[in-house]
């Protein structure tokens, strides 16, 4: 059961190719995470997703339609949580639930929808007196109370500190348990790696890689095996380190030497994202 | 019917709980009237009572305040802030969301001017209209077409920062030249030719007509044309100019 299927997704603005030919699938009940540093695409790709911009290539199912050509009965069925806070300042917590809750046939009611992002204490509060971690919040409620089955979340924990982001992950591994479906864009790799089944990252608008997040480091950057000799430091990096050790620690053990300061260093996941969308 | 009544409460609320939004657009024409009401209401202008002159000019302050400027403001900021955005997102169809906000716009107009009717025979002894009817067709066209024109200026306004003063630029000047607090029959020439063209001039001239001399709506199809031309330009610059989203970066 496929939720998004993207093929051959063409977008330019002007002289611009910001999207140049992608293609993934996201699966039901998924949390799939599209990667990428600022300008690589991924906003233009959600909002082609979500019914805001058309494409100019290529072939996009959501929910099993084409967003281009979608209506009220589609949007029953998707939660948008956009980029900036879009929200009334003067409404309450739960004003703000209910108003929106009020244009979806099926909605979750809105003390539920609080409990899920963890804003009980702020129900009856002025929207314009939360926090900024807590208005992306209630904005990511305003998403969930239309109950849909597929959410979009568009960089949901940008500007937070350390301590909001964790609690925004622990609501988004909520929503997995409730079934969803999630399309997560974001620009930090930890974020991805928490929460998303499947990534794909992003770069120039073209996908340079797709997997689950461990999967990712497999096969791209080679491994590093630094030590000293002679004073100098001498680094190597290789596709085949078991081989290339086995070689190294030989000729030390022939010569009689240590091979001093000896260190072998898998890439880690930051080192891959690195070298993924660097130019 | 149930998304449209349910939006149309959404929009009631969200109007009153914006205090300074409110004051500007709904208390600032209540309180004219009362000022200048007491400072010359008594004296005669154009021939008529001066408290029966600024009945009618503050009801066509009102319909700029509330339908132009107000309309315009709040939907420029809701524009910028990405609102409208996000409504695109749920399955409310954008035309009954159009129209709830209108409505709305419209009752609260529509609010003031009775506030205004009733201080104008309470405290100034302006009698009650006597062409009820006539003064609502009035009312309608004119808040009709002066939304038109506010939706249409979104279209020029780039940013939530500069709608206000965008708006009040235009607006405030309009207010006065149009002759909605003095007669414009002592202005200089230019400032009368400006007037003679402005769609505030016809809609209060309009609004006095029927208020003071109980003039049928259907006498007065040369004002009426005007305010219609006028909300028809506003009306195309609207659908050319019209957004959902905010401004890119």
């Amino acid at each position: 059961m496929t939720a998004v299927v993207v093929t051959g997704l063409r977008k330019s603005y002007g002289e611009h190719e910001a999207l140049k030919g992608i293609e993934f699938t996201i699966n039901r009940g998924e949390v799939f995470g599209l990667l990428g540093p600022n300008g690589a695409g991924k906003t233009t790709t959600v909002e082609i997703l979500e019914g805001y911009r058309n494409r100019d290539a290529g072939d996009v199912q959501v929910l099993d339609v084409d967003p281009q050509h979608s209506g009220s009965a589609w949007r029953e069925r998707i939660g948008v949580m956009l980029q900036s806070s879009s929200l009334y300042p003067n409404l309450t917590v739960r004003e703000s639930l209910r108003v929106f809750a009020g244009y979806y046939a099926r909605p979750r009611g809105a003390d539920e929808v609080i409990e899920i992002v963890e804003l009980g204490e702020k129900a009856d509060a002025r929207v314009r007196t939360l926090s900024g971690g807590q208005q992306r919040r209630l904005d990511l409620g305003l998403a969930l109370v239309g109950d849909p089955e597929l959410v979009f979340l568009d960089e949901p924990t940008t500007g937070f500190d350390p301590g909001a982001r964790r609690s925004a992950w622990q609501t988004i591994r909520n929503l997995r348990e409730l079934g969803k479906t999630v399309l997560l864009t974001t620009h930090y790799l930890d974020e991805a790696a928490q929460l998303a089944d499947r990534v794909a990252v992003l770069r120039g608008g073209v996908i340079v890689r797709e997997g689950a997040p461990a999967e990712l480091t497999g096969g791209v950057v080679e491994t590093e095996i630094r030590y000293r000799r002679n004073g100098g430091e001498v680094v190597e990096r290789t596709h085949e380190p078991t081989q290339r050790l086995q070689e190294l620690t030989a000729e030390a053990i022939a010569r009689g030497e240590e091979l001093e300061e000896l260190e072998v260093r898998r890439p880690t996941l930051e080192d891959v994202y690195l070298e993924l969308t660097s130019e | 019917m149930r998304l449209f009544l349910h939006e149309l409460r959404t929009e009631q609320v969200l109007f009153w709980r914006n205090r300074e939004a409110a004051f500007f657009t709904f208390f600032l024409p209540v309180i004219f009237f009362l000022v200048f009401g007491s400072i010359y209401g008594n004296d005669r202008i154009s021939g008529i009572r001066g408290a029966a002159f600024l009945e009618a000019g503050m009801i066509g302050y009102g319909v700029a305040s509330t339908a132009f400027a107000g309309l315009a403001i709040t939907m420029v900021i809701r524009r910028e802030s990405g609102v409208l955005k996000r409504i695109r997102s749920t399955p409310l169809p954008p035309w009954t969301y159009l129209v709830s906000v209108l409505v709305s716009t419209f009752i609260t107009f529509l609010i003031e001017a009775v506030i205004l009717i009733l201080l104008g025979r309470l405290l100034f002894s302006v009698g009650l209209p006597s062409r009820p009817l006539s003064l609502l067709a009035a009312l309608v066209i004119g808040a009709a077409a002066f939304a038109a024109l506010g939706l249409g200026l979104t279209g020029l306004v780039r940013s939530a920062e500069g709608s206000s003063a965008v708006v009040n630029f235009v607006y405030l000047p309009m207010a006065i030249i149009s002759g909605t607090f003095f007669s414009p029959e002592k202005y200089p020439d230019f400032l009368r030719a400006i007037a003679d063209v402005l769609p505030l001039t016809y809609f209060t001239k309009l609004t006095r007509d029927i208020v003071v001399s109980h003039d049928h709506i259907w006498s007065q199809g040369g004002a009426i044309a005007v305010v219609v031309v006028w909300g028809a330009i506003g009306l195309v610059a609207a659908i050319r100019g019209f957004r959902w989203q905010p401004r890119e970066g």
